[in-house]
């Protein structure tokens, strides 16, 4: 899940400045568990915008907010107010924001900050996991990612600024060393920390990543045809 | 004391002392100057910090230039915090170039204990593979295995924390940074003498067999608020209570006095029970110190 937080409405605002047409796009997924761009918040920002002297011509919620064709289609069903419109307000993470940028030439406003890919513990409580580097290591550390959970993504074990099982960047934070240490314990597997853990190859995957297999397979077999 | 002469005195079985010079945030060098020409004769070697606690300053690897053009013996402090390993590498040829021939290697604090919060830490390498790493050029070739137009010769140091709670994790990490190489190690600040002797127990077996010289770390207690906040607000740091008593005892002008004292005793113990090779004494900006605290100590006669 994309953990995103609402930006604040003056910000917004402001960058809507000399601009009153505006849509709001929400996302059904993501920001709609994370309550900052399901149906509820989209209404909200309508009101607030409102409230702001802007004329919101169309709000919507796509189904999946990164899906690019889902938000062409949506965008269809509005076509005279996404003609008229001068801005479009994204409630949704980044992605989604650019999925809307895919869909349409005029100005387009992020309306949350996209904080990180977390797992949801309980409503509206989530937790950085994963950081997606390209070359999941994470089985040598008892399942429990130091790339993500480590402040510094140390790959060798804990820094000088380990306390009490609590980290130096934040003392409510957990040391992820600790949590390691515990978990390989509780598996019996603690050999797997004596050897030494090279650093992390960036460039595994190309920055800005791409994947796109079932075109490539797609490809592949038509020119296997032909 | 002359470059190289950190590492003949590890390799001579002497008790080693070091000092630490922590260059100025800004271009007035007067102060730093005084300290190391007062100190680079009377230590084995000095220290130059990086960036030390995430605040910004001069860089480590001019200031430990400068030492060895005044004919001192730098200990170049180098972090993984600033720099991805291209970098690394870079300054580590650099400091060949200047002469510089020891290097600790450390993870570095965050940034945002520093005073640049809103800094990308970079991390790209650890402090074990910074150690791995001087050991590759040493040997003639990069990190990827290109090799070198002339290889470095590095004596090459990294930190452990024998009061780190819980130990396990400190010191798997400390078996990590004896089998990538490692040649010397300096302590975090220890102040429980019984705690060290059994981490240096612990530590014998882990370095058994190999040439490993440990150091024990000193931060010359200056009053009793500053040995209060180090055991609240330093990680890794332990001030036992009758340390604070010791210093309590005296009235607040006295107590820097007292901390050298202590600082003496804890020498003069580690080196009479050969509890390790050496000790490494900070006093952070009070550098006009530690000459005496070596003298109180017995040290300068052995």
């Amino acid at each position: 899940m994309i953990i995103s937080k609402k930006k604040p409405a003056e910000e917004i605002i402001q960058a809507l400045e000399g601009e009153t047409k505006v849509i709001v796009v929400g996302c059904g997924e993501c920001a709609t568990v994370t309550q900052t761009g399901g149906e509820k918040e989209v209404a909200e920002m309508k009101a607030i915008l409102e409230e702001a002297g802007k004329k919101v011509l169309a709000t919507d919620v796509v189904h999946t907010g990164c899906a690019e064709l889902d938000v062409k289609r949506v965008l269809r069903q509005h076509k005279e107010a996404v003609k008229d419109t001068e801005a479009f307000v994204v409630l949704s993470c980044g992605a989604g924001t650019q999925a809307v940028r895919a869909a349409t030439d005029k100005h387009v406003i992020p309306g949350t900050d996209p904080l990180f890919l977390g797992n949801i513990r309980r409503s509206m409580d989530f937790i950085e996991k994963c950081s997606h580097c390209g070359a999941c290591v994470i089985d040598e550390y008892g399942a429990i990612c130091p790339v993500t959970r480590c402040a510094k993504g140390l790959l060798n074990g804990p820094c000088g600024g380990t306390d009490h099982g609590k980290c130096e960047v934040d003392p409510e934070m957990d040391c992820a060393w600790v949590l390691i240490h515990e978990q390989l314990k509780k598996e019996g597997r603690e050999d797997k920390r004596t050897r030494i853990h090279g650093p992390k190859e960036w460039n595994v995957i190309r920055r800005p990543g791409e994947l796109a297999e079932a075109r490539e397979k797609v490809g592949a077999a038509k020119s296997g045809g032909e | 004391m002359i470059v190289g002469a950190y590492r003949d005195a590890c390799a001579d079985g002497k008790f080693v002392i070091s000092g630490e010079i922590g260059p100025p945030k800004g271009v007035k060098a007067e102060t730093m100057l005084h300290h190391i020409d007062m100190l680079k004769d009377k230590v084995d070697g000095l220290n130059v910090t990086d960036n030390q606690s995430a605040v910004m300053r001069m860089g480590s690897l001019a200031v430990s230039g400068e030492i060895v053009r005044r004919g001192g013996d730098p200990i170049f402090q180098t972090t993984c915090r600033d720099r991805n390993r291209l970098g690394l590498q870079s300054d580590l040829l650099s400091a060949a170039f200047l002469g510089i021939t020891n290097v600790l290697c450390l993870t570095g604090d965050h940034p945002v204990i520093g005073d640049h919060k809103q800094a990308k830490g970079v991390f790209d390498f650890d402090s074990v593979h910074l150690i791995q790493c001087c050991k590759k050029m040493n040997a003639g070739a990069d990190w990827e295995g290109n090799e070198l137009d002339g290889a470095t010769d590095f004596f090459v140091g990294a930190v452990v924390t024998p009061e780190a709670d819980p130990i396990e994790p400190q010191m798997y990490k400390f078996a990590r940074k004896v089998e990538a190489g490692v040649d010397f190690f300096q302590t975090q600040a220890v102040y429980d003498m019984d705690n060290f002797r059994r981490f240096m127990e612990q530590a014998r077996e882990i370095t058994a067999g190999t040439k490993v010289k440990i150091m024990a770390g000193l931060v010359v207690l200056t009053g009793l608020g500053m040995a209060k906040y180090m055991n609240r607000a330093v990680p890794g740091i332990f001030v036992p209570d009758s340390l604070l008593e010791e210093l309590g005892s005296v009235e607040k002008e006295e107590q820097l006095r007292k901390g050298m004292e202590i600082a003496a005793r804890h020498i003069r113990f580690l080196r009479e029970n050969k509890v390790c090779d050496g000790v490494h004494i900070m006093a952070i900006g009070r550098e006009e110190i530690v000459p005496e605290i070596i003298a109180m100590s017995g040290a300068s006669d052995a």
